[in-house]
C-alpha cells in the first residue's frame, strides 16, 4: 500500500519534471542549434520560430494521435475481422448487427434517450435558471441543484435504485417512489422491470445529473441578455412570462443549442447507469452497454468494435457542426 | 429592471415556492442515501429512511443472557436482562415463540413450556424463571417496541474495512492525482502554441482538437488495450494514467486555449520586444495568468477521473490493489443488491470527495463550464 502511494507520488514528480525537462531541454537545444546571433542570425530566428511551435505541441499531438485518432482506424480494421481479430470476415459483423435483436433494442432505446434526456435536462435547467435568478437565495439553490454533477454515474445509480426499490406484499415499502405510490392508494411496482417505462426511470438519473449543468450555462446566458431589450418589453407592458418566452429565450437559442448537443453526446456515451441499474435486461439495453457486453462478456473485438463505430457514426454530425462553429468564430 | 416586473408579491411567492420544490426534488435522493447509510440493516428493512427521524415500531428478536449468567432465587433459576439493550424504547408487546411474537402485553407472564416463564416490562427488562438449571443456548425473546431514532456509524466501519473501500480509496487516489496533473502541463504548452504562436496548420489543429472533444471513449478501448498489452504495460496504473491523459487532452487544450487567447496581446508583445523567448513568456507570464483556467480544468479532470468506471474497468484489473471505488460499488451492486446499509455507506463514501471538491471549488467549475460551452 505504502509502495503504491510512493509509486503514485513518484509518478507525479517524474511526470511533471519529465514534462518540464522535455520542454526546457528541447527549447535550449533549439536555441543552441540555431543561435539568434552571428552571421546567420536572421535566418536562424525564422527557422527556430518555425520549429518551436512543434516542440510545444509534440507531446500533446502524439498522445492525441495515439489515444484518439489511431483507435478509430484500428476499430474499423477490427470491425472487419472475427472475434479474435485474426480472420478477415468482410462485412459479416455489420450484417450480424442489423439482424441482432439486442442491437435494434439498443438503437430504439438510444433514440428514446436522445429524444428525452437532452430535452428534459435543458427544459428543467432553463426553468431552474430563470427562477433562481429572481430570488435572493438563488445561488444557494443553484449549487444544490448543480450538486448531482459531482456524483459518479454509478453512485447516482445506487441513489436512484434505492428510490425505485420494491418490497413484496406485507412489507413496508422502503423505496421512496413505491412509498409515495402506496400513500396515494396505488399498487407498488418493480419499476425497473416494467417494459418501455423502465427506460424512463433510467433516464431520470441522467436528467437529474445534467439539469444542473444546463442551469449553470443557461443562467449565464440569461444574464448576458442586453438590459435594454427587457426594459423595452416592460415599458410595452409585457408580463414576466411573455418577457421570458418572447424576449429572453429567443436571444439565447445559440446557448440552448450548445447545451442540447453537449448532453446529446453524453447520452450516446452513457453506459454506467444502464450497467448498474438493469445491465441491459428487461428491454433497457443501450449501445454503449452493448459494446461493453461484447467486449467483456462476449469477448468479441469484432462485434464490439462494430458497435463502437455505430456510436462514433452517431456522434459525427455533432462533431462536424462543432468544428464548423469553431471555425466561424476564429474568422 | 427585473424587479419592476416582479414586484407583485404573489409572483415572488410563487417563484420562491417553485425553487424550494426544485431544490427539494434535486437533493432528496442524495439525502435519503445519507440517512440510510447511518441506519442499521433492521431499521432500513423495516421502515423508510424518511421515518428515521421519528420513533419507530420495530420487531426485535433478542436472545436472552447466556446460561452462565443465571442466578438462583428461592429455588428457581433466573435469567434477567434488558431486551432493548439499554436504549430508551417502549415495549408494546412481546412473545415467547416466533409464531406468536406479539401475544403478550408488557407485564404479562408468558409460558415457555416445561415450567419456564417469561415476563417483559415496558422498559424492556425481562426475567425468565425456570424450575431447572438453564443449559445450552438461552431462549429467544420476541419484542415489539417503539424505538427512539438512533443512528450508527458501524456501516462505514464495515465497508471501509471488510468491503475493501478503504483500500479502494487509496487506489482511486493513485489513479486520480497523476491523471489530473500530467495532462494539465502537456495541454498548457500545446494551448499556448495554438493561441500565441504562428505556424502553418494551426487552424487545422484547432479544428482537430474541437473534433476530438466528442470522440466516444468506447471507440478507443479495445485498440488501446491491445496496444498496452503489446508494448508490455498491460493492466496497470501507468496504462490508466496515459489513457486518462489522452482522453482528457482535447478538453484541456480547448479550455486553456480559449482562455489564453483572451489574455491581453500587449503583455506578450512587450515581453517579446524585451527579448523574452517563447519558453520564458509561457513560464513567467502565461502560466501564472492562466491559473483560473488551469484550476477549472483540474477540477473537471479530477471529478471525471474520480467518477470514471469505464476506463478503470478496462485498463485496470479487479484485484484488491487495483480496484477503484466505482469498481467496488459496481461489484457490491451485484453481490449485495439488497443490503442497502452496505450500498448506501459505500456509495456515500465514494461520492464524498467529489462533493467536497465540488462545494469548495464550485466557482472554478462553473467558470470552466462556461468557457468550455458558451463559445
Amino acid at each position: 500500500m505504502f509502495e503504491q502511494l510512493m509509486m503514485a507520488g513518484s509518478t507525479i514528480v517524474v511526470g511533471v519534471f519529465g514534462c518540464v525537462a522535455y520542454f526546457f531541454a528541447s527549447n535550449l537545444i533549439l536555441d543552441r542549434l540555431l543561435p539568434a546571433r552571428g552571421p546567420n542570425a536572421g535566418a536562424n530566428i525564422n527557422r527556430a520560430n518555425a520549429v518551436r511551435p512543434w516542440l510545444f505541441l509534440a507531446p500533446a499531438v502524439i498522445l492525441l494521435g495515439l489515444y484518439l485518432v489511431y483507435p478509430v482506424f484500428v476499430s474499423i480494421w477490427l470491425s472487419l475481422h472475427d472475434s479474435g481479430g485474426d480472420r478477415f470476415v468482410g462485412l459479416a459483423n455489420y450484417s450480424w448487427l442489423f439482424q441482432d435483436g439486442k442491437f435494434r433494442e439498443s438503437m430504439r432505446n438510444n433514440l428514446l434517450w436522445l429524444l428525452v434526456v437532452p430535452a428534459a435536462s435543458t427544459f428543467f435547467g432553463l426553468i431552474a435558471a430563470a427562477l433562481t435568478d429572481r430570488i435572493r437565495w438563488g445561488n444557494f439553490a443553484k449549487s444544490l441543484i448543480f450538486m448531482p454533477m459531482a456524483i459518479s454515474f454509478i453512485g447516482a445509480s445506487v441513489i436512484w435504485k434505492f428510490i425505485y426499490d420494491f418490497r413484496g406484499e406485507g412489507q413496508a415499502q422502503i423505496g421512496l417512489l413505491n412509498a409515495i405510490v402506496e400513500t396515494l392508494g396505488g399498487t407498488p411496482q418493480t419499476w425497473l422491470t416494467l417494459d418501455i417505462a423502465n427506460n424512463f426511470f433510467l433516464m431520470m438519473v441522467l436528467i437529474w445529473i445534467q439539469t444542473g449543468f444546463a442551469m449553470v450555462i443557461l443562467s449565464a446566458a440569461l444574464r448576458g441578455i442586453p438590459e435594454e431589450t427587457i426594459e423595452a418589453a416592460i415599458l410595452d407592458g409585457a408580463s414576466p412570462l411573455q418577457i421570458f418566452l418572447k424576449i429572453k429565450v429567443p436571444q439565447i437559442w445559440g446557448t440552448i443549442a450548445v447545451v442540447w448537443t453537449t448532453i446529446t453526446i453524453l447520452v450516446l456515451k452513457v453506459f454506467d447507469i444502464v450497467l448498474a441499474m438493469t445491465n441491459g435486461q428487461w428491454g433497457t439495453q443501450v449501445l454503449a452497454n452493448l459494446m461493453f457486453d461484447w467486449m467483456f462478456r462476449g469477448n468479441d473485438s469484432g462485434r464490439a468494435s462494430t458497435v463502437a463505430l455505430v456510436i462514433m457514426l452517431l456522434v459525427t454530425p455533432i462533431m462536424i457542426w462543432n468544428i464548423r462553429n469553431a471555425r466561424k468564430e476564429m474568422r | 429592471m427585473d424587479n419592476i416586473a416582479g414586484t407583485r408579491s404573489r409572483l415572488v411567492w410563487a417563484v420562491n415556492l417553485s425553487v424550494v420544490a426544485l431544490v427539494v426534488l434535486w437533493t432528496i435522493p442524495t439525502f435519503g442515501l445519507l440517512v440510510s447509510s447511518v441506519r442499521n440493516a433492521d431499521q432500513i428493512a423495516s421502515s423508510g429512511w424518511w421515518q428515521a427521524l421519528f420513533p419507530a415500531t420495530q420487531n426485535l428478536i433478542v436472545r436472552a443472557a447466556p446460561a452462565e449468567s443465571q442466578s438462583e432465587e428461592a429455588g428457581k433459576f433466573v435469567l434477567a436482562g434488558n431486551a432493548l439493550e439499554g436504549s430508551s424504547g417502549t415495549v408494546s408487546a412481546f412473545g415467547a415463540s416466533s409464531r406468536e411474537p406479539t401475544a403478550f402485553a408488557p407485564g404479562d407472564v408468558a409460558d415457555f413450556g416445561s415450567g419456564q416463564t417469561l415476563s417483559v416490562a415496558a422498559d424492556g427488562s425481562y426475567r425468565i424463571e425456570s424450575p431447572t438449571r438453564f443449559e445450552g443456548r438461552s431462549p429467544r425473546i420476541f419484542v415489539t417496541a417503539r424505538m427512539p431514532p438512533s443512528f450508527t456509524s458501524s456501516n462505514y466501519a464495515k465497508v471501509i474495512g471488510a468491503e475493501g473501500l478503504g483500500r479502494a480509496f487509496l487506489n482511486t487516489m493513485t489513479v486520480t492525482i497523476p491523471a489530473t496533473v500530467i495532462p494539465i502541463l502537456i495541454a498548457a504548452f500545446a494551448a499556448y502554441a495554438l493561441a500565441w504562436m504562428e505556424f502553418p496548420g494551426r487552424a487545422l489543429l484547432i479544428a482537430a482538437v474541437v473534433g476530438l472533444l466528442v470522440v466516444p471513449l468506447q471507440m478507443a478501448l479495445i485498440p488501446l488495450l491491445k496496444l498496452h498489452n503489446a508494448i508490455g504495460i498491460g493492466k496497470d496504473y501507468l496504462g490508466i494514467w496515459l489513457a486518462h491523459t489522452g482522453f482528457g487532452l482535447p478538453m484541456a487544450i480547448y479550455l486553456l486555449r480559449n482562455y489564453m487567447v483572451g489574455l491581453p496581446r500587449e503583455i506578450i508583445e512587450s515581453a517579446r520586444v524585451d527579448g523574452a523567448t517563447d519558453f520564458q513568456i509561457f513560464l513567467k507570464i502565461i502560466l501564472p495568468l492562466s491559473f483560473p483556467a488551469l484550476a477549472s480544468f483540474a477540477i473537471f479532470q479530477f471529478l471525471w477521473t474520480w467518477n470514471d468506471l469505464l476506463v478503470a474497468t478496462v485498463f485496470l484489473g479487479n484485484t484488491e490493489s487495483q480496484l477503484v471505488m466505482t469498481g467496488v460499488l459496481r461489484e457490491l451492486l451485484g453481490s449485495k443488491g439488497g443490503e442497502w446499509e452496505i450500498l448506501a455507506a459505500s456509495a456515500f463514501l465514494s461520492i464524498l470527495v467529489p462533493l467536497i471538491v465540488f462545494f469548495a471549488m464550485q466557482k472554478y467549475l462553473v467558470r470552466g463550464l462556461l468557457a468550455g460551452s458558451v463559445k
